[in-house]
């Protein structure tokens, strides 16, 4: 029982409930990193609902964690052997009033925590109500390929025709993004920590998750599931829009290649490069095995999301992409039935047989035209 | 197997004999000798194997695209084999009363035809699986031919060892090296055989016998 | 030493039975429990350094954005073999070493129930984790995450998801190793259901025995799970089957229920030893008994049934619908409860206590103290939308390092500091042990306490870059940095004990005035036989109450009757053991090993074991290059040592 007087003695000491509070504060400090991608930083409905549960509950067990760390040092301190001292202590075989006590009030706590978390998993899982916006992403090896098909349920939008892009999604500010989540090839988990949290992508079965965003503004999310050799290099960002901006960026990608597809930017993408085999250019309203390219100069980032789009990353890119993310595509330009993840290098992974090697000015002819086509 | 020899020193205070490590008649705390104690264990982790066989053959079920096990069950062969084997449950548990009263002769004779049946069901089986990959079930063909062959395969593999292990047991007896005080020997090869035994009517109802 | 010597040449075997009991060639032949356990802590060692050494590796690509250390493709080896290795080769064969150890002398027994199948368990360890190590140069190492999510590595090879051997190797590897544990723990649940000598009864026995019952338990149940996951696995990639083929209708998410149907068991396979070894130590060094014996022991096997119902907590971002992921978080939160009664418990023991804080003592409050904060971050992940934010990323990292390195690693530590005199009759040398615990304590904080942060700030796991201006580089230093400072301190350890084996300073015997009946053998270390005379138990603490009894305000008295480890009345041992009393005395009085082993029957030791398990690689090389004929060599192998093996008398 001098446990009992101890432990509440422990409890009222400012001093240790301060240091509890400062820890789970430290924590929750930590929300000043401004990565676009923190999960402390909710910045919609769903990350906000996670987040005004996790701290309540991120304190009360730092403060039984600071209680009992404490109470390990103090009694060790308190209770040690010094010479002179009796050495004899008083035998205790345990005390049931203090088993039930410390079998029950934990499991009080956990009473208290466990209704509103039930509560908000419901809530998660509520259906978006009024209107909404929903898009279909899909997990590939090693980026994510988003789908907006034709629909109507958002007033005032422009989504008369299925559109397709890559790495970034683009959704509207207050308006929830229902997402349909698939994968053909391996496990991949969909996340955008300051939007909610995460979705894993399982071939062959159905799943989904609704983005909230309360303002406009770029948020970074990364595959949280191992999906292979470049698995750290699957990043995506969520842009939120103004309505007006979104529809701008629609009627963009609704658009066909604003140059011509033909001569010799066809040759070498085509028949020279094969290219073809994977990617499409003149065509926004397509899936293909690749990402398409049709507008790929509107994204700021490309390759997983992990490159700033510009000149010469993508020019370095297009010549030895394996260089720069690692990749398992050393048969890509062989006739089927070969298998590739990712690009070939053109200056490398060339196969015997006429499989030219590409020049820098050939890279350089295929990157500006794709930098023209916003 | 084996035994730890844990008798008290001769000579000691304690009367008792000393005791030849590997037989185990000596006490146990629990009064269940250490082998039977290890082969019941055993047989729990087993029960669990074939637990998550069966889990994954009734997940699947019916979720095969292409050939369907009613196109290639023949339930009256298989009913027959199945028959067979539950039979060798039986001249098991004549082999070991035949050890407990130390009559060789049949505890020999009942091995054998114990062991005679498992070869007829493994045989049965052999048959059963040349016929489906020759009417198209193979292990990549879809979900029910990969888990059929599975589950099966490993009871079959089972039964296998079962029959090695009850030949074994023949041969030894046929030598003398196997007498009426070792006749946990077989009870203990008898609990494997008809834990076999109990498993594959569970197998036969669920693969076989449910409709679809 | 002498104890086997009457034995008459014989003429069945197929060579000569192995007789010698000491010396180089007899460690491939014993079936003393106590050298397998010294055989299964040097290997786990061994492990340790090499999974810590993938460790290291691993921080110090992260120790910077965009670290160029190790290639994407030798990363994913690295978090795979750090993850199979300090699961499967280090934490599990270190418990199984203690337990080997521990067992037979807690319960007063000579060994374990089948010395020869434990001799076996031990082999399948080496030689299994042999095998996994060879696939670095063999086709390809391991590389699908100690997990290894299914369909990635269950994609076909020609696919090339993963391209290599690696997953095979693992698949066929860990297989072999789950035989052995599997084998282990048979062995241990009959040994301590079986052979516990007169009196000591399951409520008197040990809390780490019991643990380790639950432990065993565990395993025998685990382990089939998972081998059969494997082997769909196997199949998959080999046999073109479509147990994980979406495309076929396969279901991907079955490998993640099974996988850890087995892996949650597991978790608790790996830290309830822990719990075990402490609820030793912490009461032999505060001079009072358990607090709550029966609880500890209740809520461990509580623990044990809940840990099969909470394996969904893993898989909280699948999809499984608000209603299974609300139960399963609740049944987690429910494993809370008994976890956190066991820590009441051992602030409970040392409360009012004349505690030593020796090494052992440290590493034991460290573990309460680590433990707990791991704990309580599991918490964390019960409350499931939390977890969706957490899952796969570093605060997991961080959460289960302080469960299984806070936990188990620091009992562990402990361990080997409290028992080592029992082994070596020497004493580890306490200072360098206290610097050990420091170091530990203080790199291992360093190492995962910002891992939580980096989690909450969105570092995923399993990524072997990551960006510049992402704002994970400081505290992705400071882990580096106390990676190393662990890696020192376990270099210490090693040194520690390699030096004190022979040059540490002599143990008296019963070095820590202990409770239970280990150190109440005649001599450290125990002569093979263990006891001369089995035990009579009387009590719980059967010899701390040899030695001490309480007045009636609850104060321990001494009693009379001699020295620091006279037998109390109850006691029928006929030998004196130690009767001069004084501290130094470390073989029996009287004839020492001869007289006091004579006549006792100690199983033979065994070429069969190793020659029966080094069919198993055979086996697993045949079948991960698809060479039958290799495969029928190693069936044959293993034939031949098994009927060798069942022919063979145990002792002759």
């Amino acid at each position: 029982m001098n446990l009992i007087r101890t432990a509440r003695r422990g409890a009222k000491s400012p001093l240790i409930l301060g240091l509890a509070l400062t820890f789970a504060l430290a924590v929750a400090g930590c929300s000043s990193n401004d990565n676009g991608q923190n999960s402390l930083k909710p910045a919609g409905r769903n990350a906000r609902l996670i987040d005004d549960l996790f701290i309540p509950v991120l304190i009360v067990a730092s403060v039984i964690g600071v209680l009992v760390v404490a109470a390990t040092v103090v009694f060790a301190i308190k209770f040690r052997h010094r010479e002179g001292k009796d050495d004899n202590p008083k035998q205790i075989h345990g005390s049931t009033p203090l088993e039930i006590g410390w079998t029950i009030v934990p499991a009080l706590i956990l009473a208290v925590v466990a209704v509103p978390t039930i509560a908000t998993i419901f809530k998660i899982a509520e259906e978006p109500k009024g209107e909404v916006l929903e898009a279909t992403v899909a997990g590939k090896q090693w980026w994510w390929e988003a789908e907006y098909k034709k629909q109507d349920k958002v007033s005032g939008t422009n989504i008369d025709q299925s559109i397709v892009t890559a790495t970034e999604i683009h959704m509207i500010a207050g308006v929830p993004l229902k997402i349909d989540l698939k994968s053909d090839n391996v496990i991949h988990s969909f996340w955008i920590p300051e939007l909610g949290g995460k979705q894993d992508v399982i071939p062959g079965r159905k799943q989904g998750i609704t983005l909230y965003a309360d303002e406009p503004g770029t948020f970074l999310g990364v595959c949280t599931e191992y999906c292979g050799l470049s698995h750290a290099n699957m990043k995506m960002r969520v842009i939120v829009q103004t309505k007006e901006d979104f529809n701008a960026w629609m009627a963009g990608q609704q658009q066909g290649p604003a140059q011509p597809w033909t001569g010799e930017i066809e040759e070498l993408t085509g028949a020279t490069f094969a290219c073809t085999n994977c990617h499409l250019f003149n065509d926004s309203s397509k899936t293909a095995y690749a990402p398409n390219l049709t507008h790929l100069a509107s994204r700021s980032t490309f390759a997983g999301g992990v490159f700033e789009l510009n000149r010469k990353n993508l020019v370095d890119w297009i010549l030895n992409a394996p260089g720069m993310v690692p990749m398992q595509a050393k048969d890509c330009r062989l006739p089927p039935p070969a298998t590739c993840v990712g690009m070939p290098s053109y200056t490398k992974d060339t196969p015997k047989g006429d499989y030219p090697v590409m020049t820098r000015a050939q890279a350089e002819t295929i990157a500006d035209y794709l930098l023209a086509e916003k | 197997m084996e035994q730890a020899a844990i008798a008290p020193p001769a000579g000691g205070a304690h009367a008792s004999t000393p005791v030849h490590a590997g037989h185990g008649d000596h006490e146990t705390s629990t009064g269940v000798t250490n082998t039977k104690l290890a082969m019941w264990i055993f047989l729990s982790s087993e029960c669990l194997l074939f637990g998550a066989l069966i889990a994954t053959y009734l997940l699947y079920r019916g979720r095969s695209k292409g050939i369907e096990p009613a196109d290639v069950y023949n339930i009256p062969f298989t009913s027959a084999t199945s028959f067979i084997l539950l039979m060798s449950s039986l001249t098991m548990v004549l082999a070991l009363a035949a050890i407990q009263r130390a009559d060789y002769r049949r505890t020999k004779i009942w091995l054998v035809a114990t062991a005679l049946f498992g070869m007829t069901f493994v045989g049965g089986q052999v048959y059963e699986f040349t016929e489906f990959v020759r009417q198209g079930v193979r292990v990549d063909t879809n979900l029910f031919g990969s888990s059929f062959y599975l589950l099966t395969g490993l009871h079959g593999l089972h039964v296998t060892v079962g029959i090695v292990w009850l030949l074994s047991l023949w041969g030894l007896t046929t030598q003398g090296r196997l007498q009426q005080k070792d006749s946990e020997t077989i009870e203990i090869s008898g609990l494997y055989w008809h834990f076999v035994d109990v498993v594959w009517i569970v197998i036969f109802t669920v693969v076989y016998l449910i409709p679809r | 030493m002498t104890t086997t010597l009457t034995v008459p040449k014989v003429k069945r075997s197929i060579f000569r039975r192995p007789r010698a009991t000491t010396g180089f060639r007899s460690w491939f032949t014993t079936v003393d429990h106590k050298k397998i356990g010294i055989m299964y802590a040097t290997t786990a060692m061994v492990f340790l350094v090499i999974g810590g050494i993938e460790a290291l590796l691993i921080r110090l690509q992260l120790a910077a954005p965009n670290g160029t250390v190790l290639t994407a493709s030798q990363y994913n080896t690295m978090f795979t073999m750090h993850g199979t290795t300090m699961v499967f080769l280090m934490g599990m064969p270190l418990a199984v070493a203690f337990g080997n150890y521990l067992i037979p002398l807690q319960i007063g027994a000579r060994d374990v129930a089948f010395p020869r199948l434990n001799a076996f368990g031990y082999w399948v360890v080496l030689f299994g984790g042999i095998f996994i190590y060879s696939s670095f140069v063999l086709g390809g190492a391991p590389n699908g995450g100690w997990f290894g999510y299914t369909p990635l590595t269950s994609s076909p090879i020609s696919l090339g998801a993963l391209p290599g051997r690696g997953p095979d190797f693992w698949t066929v590897g860990l297989i072999m190793l789950g035989i052995g544990s599997t084998t282990s723990a048979v062995n241990f649940i009959v040994t301590i259901l079986n052979m516990r000598a007169p009196g000591m009864t399951l409520m008197r026995m040990p809390v780490f025995c019991w643990m380790m019952l639950v432990v065993a338990f565990l395993t025998v149940f685990a382990m089939p799970i998972v081998t059969v996951a494997l082997t769909m696995v196997w199949w998959d990639r080999n046999l073109m089957s479509n147990f994980f083929n979406a495309a076929a209708g396969g279901d991907p998410l079955l490998y993640q229920h099974l996988f850890w149907l087995f892996g949650h068991p597991e978790v608790y396979i790996l830290i309830l030893p822990g719990m075990g070894i402490v609820s030793e130590i912490l009461p032999v060094m505060s001079r009072k008994p358990l607090f709550g014996y029966s609880v500890v022991v209740f809520s461990g096997i509580a623990i044990g049934f809940l840990g099969w119902g909470v394996w969904a907590h893993h898989m909280f971002v699948t999809g499984l619908g608000p209603v299974a992921v609300s139960a399963f978080g609740l049944s987690t939160m429910l494993i809370a409860i008994p976890t956190g009664v066991k820590i009441f418990n051992w602030l409970g023991t040392v409360w009012g206590g004349s505690i030593r804080l020796n090494t052992p003592m440290l590493f034991s409050l460290g573990f309460i103290a680590m433990f707990t904060i791991g704990g309580l971050s599991g918490v964390l992940h019960s409350v499931v939308p939390a977890d969706t934010q957490q899952t796969d990323t570093y605060f997991v990292v961080a959460h289960f390092h302080y469960v299984l390195f806070g936990g188990l690693v620091f009992a562990i530590f402990g361990g080997i500091f409290y028992w080592f005199p029992l082994l070596y009759g020497r004493f580890m040398n306490e200072k360098l042990g206290k610097v050990t615990f420091w170091l530990t304590l203080i790199g291992f904080n360093l190492t995962f306490f910002p891992m939580h942060i980096l989690g909450l700030e969105g570092q995923a796991r399993r990524t072997y870059r990551y960006s510049e201006g992402m704002g994970f580089d400081a505290l992705n230093l400071a882990a580096t940095v106390g990676s190393f400072v662990i890696a020192v301190a376990v270099l210490l350890l090693l040194v520690n004990i390699l030096v004190s084996r022979r040059h540490g300073a002599v143990a008296p015997h019963d070095p820590w005035d202990a409770r239970s009946l280990e150190w109440s053998v005649s001599s450290y270390p125990p002569p093979e036989y263990n006891f001369e005379e089995i035990p009579q138990v009387e009590a719980r603490d059967e010899y701390w109450h040899r030695k001490y009894t309480e007045d009636e305000s609850g104060r321990l008295v001494r009693l009379p009757s001699g020295g620091a480890d006279a037998p109390s009345a109850g006691a029928v041992a006929t030998l004196e053991p130690d009767g001069g009393g004084e501290g130094g005395a470390v073989v029996p009085s009287g004839g020492g090993h001869g007289a006091g082993g004579h006549g006792i029957h100690m199983p033979s030791p065994s070429y069969f074991p190793i020659l029966m398990c080094a069919g198993l690689p055979v086996i697993g090389y045949g079948v991960v290059f698809q060479n039958w004929y290799l495969g029928a060599l190693g069936v044959l192998i293993l034939i031949v040592g098994m009927y060798a093996w069942a022919l063979e008398p145990s002792s002759e």
